[in-house]
């Protein structure tokens, strides 16, 4: 009966529903290029500028991503934001009708004519909906229940480090790499969705989520993670080496069992977020090596302080939606420490990419040529910094959304060729000396 | 949701909660099993609707009155000349997200131990109530194909 009192009480939704829009994928071209990241600036800025309130931060495996889904509290990182056209409401009229026992009124404050967007499905949302799996629905629904887009941002983020790793090309190991991290990041972000459906679906952002909107069981999407987590931790492990394996196995272990209920406990989560994203590039480089050296620790480290400007800064616009949700997000209760983080890491960068030679991963081209994008990037971490307000921050981030994608371009092209034997085992023999004496941040 | 159908259905976001309700469906020939996971989850979302609702209410009172108060320090009004609702600035409402966070701390942490043991239990049954379903199903092939 309690039921009957909510449908009585509240016929339709508060806010306007998210609007879809069909993107095609760019899943066959796993390296960072220029298409690439122009493909995902401009999925990210019509988004964006959508809904102002919606936080694109993506959740991630590993949280990297030129994206940025910011569930609010959740430190998604990607948005996968699906978008599907307008489509004709295909429910039986029938059941329209039916539907009047239950005394559904739409309203017509409902019908926001004053809707600053077009609503995509206004109806549909607004209808019972029978809790079947349809099978010709199921792989939308379980791309958007693994975040596929972000997964395939993850997965490119692994590929720039197993491309930056000093040994020939193995294109098999590239392959199942690739395959076995996707394959964690799918589990991750299906397990962080399963535990987050109440939380989500009082955020703008990620409240047309499959287990929100009830078109898969919980059963269903545990299942589906168990059935990525295990082939593609096997495939890491026994595919390529045990070292990537644990990795990801670890990574996976950290986003769902860390991150996720630490956002709601501590804004140390935005730290532990961090790390989730530095570790796919340092698995694609042991996936590629076999070992964790300390080329594979500066890109890990580049992600790291990568994370902290973006999120941060896309996290200042969210801060009524964490803070109704519960999400314990520095850009709520630690304002000025927000800002100084991200400042900080804006200038870690700088550091990190004039290192990158130093440990022969690249030449010294790559911090010459790096210097323009990284100062800029620091400049507006630094007026973010003082000006603390909302255009600072939106600056700050839609410029790291295309930063990191041009910053490792440049990394790769700066590569340090292989073939110099002579240097590389000078460099070699120095380089795990120096990378003792460096501490990452 | 008609009355011949057997699954569950699943409605609008509630106004007040922002979940969506789900109707479940009472099979005439319900194990226990599946009425003690049909009862979990009627009593999950019973104290989700509660908890959420009541949150969210509070959220909005507390952000006017902030509002208000603010405002009225100001010596400003509710609605300007124009009508329109006078609103503070970001920096301004960030000082009450960061109370109303904080404030409600505690809440949310009993809040989380309660949803993350409800929703381990669910989806458990679930999974028991699914393996049933299949041995059930697999002695009843079995049955068919012996006659």
């Amino acid at each position: 009966t309690g039921f009957l009192v909510w449908r009585l009480k509240g016929a339709g939704t508060r806010h306007s529903p998210s609007h879809f829009v069909h993107l095609c994928r760019a899943a066959n071209d796993r390296l960072v290029t220029f298409q690439y990241f122009h493909f995902l600036k401009r999925m990210y800025v019509t988004q964006y500028n959508r809904d102002l309130s919606q936080r694109a931060k993506p959740k991630s495996d590993p949280v990297v991503s030129p994206f940025h889904e910011l569930q609010q509290l959740d430190q998604e990182k990607r948005v996968v934001h699906k978008i599907s056209p307008i489509s004709p409401i295909h429910q039986p009229w029938p059941e329209t009708s039916r539907r009047g026992e239950l005394r559904e009124v739409e309203s017509p404050a409902e019908t926001e004519a004053s809707a600053p967007s077009p609503r995509a499905e206004p109806s549909e949302d607004r209808q019972w909906k029978e809790m079947k799996l349809r099978l010709d629905e199921l792989p939308g629904i379980l791309a958007r229940l693994s975040k596929i887009k972000l997964t395939a941002l993850v997965v490119s983020t692994a590929s720039a480090g197993f491309a930056m790793a000093p040994v020939p090309f193995d294109l098999t190991c590239f392959l199942l790499a690739s395959l076995g991290t996707g394959l964690a990041s799918c589990a991750a972000n299906s397990i962080n969705q399963f535990f987050e459906v109440p939380f989500d679906s009082n955020m703008n952002r990620t409240k047309n989520r499959p287990l929100v909107r009830g078109q898969i069981s919980p059963l269903l999407a545990v299942g589906f993670a168990a059935s990525c987590a295990v082939p593609g931790i096997a495939l890491l492990a026994l595919g390529v080496n045990p070292l990537t394996g644990a990795l990801g196995a670890f990574n996976i272990f950290l986003y769902t069992c860390c991150y996720t209920p630490m956002k709601r406990i501590s804004i140390a989560n935005t730290w532990v977020g961090a790390v989730v994203g530095a570790i796919p590039p340092v698995m694609g480089w042991t996936a590629a090596t076999g070992s964790l050296d300390a080329g594979a620790l500066l890109l890990g480290g580049i992600l790291y302080s990568w994370q902290f400007p973006h999120f941060n800064a896309l996290s200042w616009g969210l801060r009524e939606d964490y803070s109704r949700g519960g999400y314990c997000m520095m850009s709520v209760t630690h304002p000025g420490l927000c800002r100084r983080v991200a400042l900080r890491h804006c200038l870690a960068l700088l550091g990190l990419s004039t290192v990158a030679p130093v440990l022969g991963i690249t030449t010294w081209t790559f911090p010459v040529v790096s210097l323009p994008i990284n100062l800029y990037i620091s400049y507006l971490g630094f007026r973010f910094y003082r000006d603390a307000d909302r255009s600072s921050s939106r600056r700050l981030f839609f410029c790291s959304l295309w930063h990191l994608p041009m910053l490792l371009l440049v990394m790769f092209t700066c590569k340090k060729p292989v073939l110099e034997k002579e240097d590389k085992s000078d460099l070699l023999g120095e380089g795990p000396g120096r990378a003792v004496g460096m501490r990452l941040p | 949701p008609p009355a011949h159908s057997h699954s569950d259905w699943i409605g609008p976001p509630d106004k007040h909660s922002n979940l969506r309700p789900v109707i479940f469906h009472v099979p005439p020939e319900e194990s226990a099993l599946e009425r003690r996971l049909r009862e979990a989850r009627q009593e999950a979302q019973a104290c989700n609707q509660r908890f959420w609702a009541r949150h969210n209410r509070a959220f909005r009172q507390e952000k006017e009155e902030f509002i208000y108060s603010r405002l009225k320090a100001k010596g400003l009004e509710m609605r300007d000349e124009t009508g329109q609702k006078a609103t503070l600035n970001a920096e301004e409402m960030a000082e009450f997200y960061k109370d109303f966070l904080n404030k409600n701390f505690r809440k949310h942490m009993q809040y989380n131990r309660d949803w993350y043991k409800r929703n381990f239990t669910i989806t458990f049954l679930m999974g028991q109530v699914a393996l049933a379903r299949a041995l059930r199903w697999l002695r009843w092939k079995k049955k068919n194909v012996e006659h």
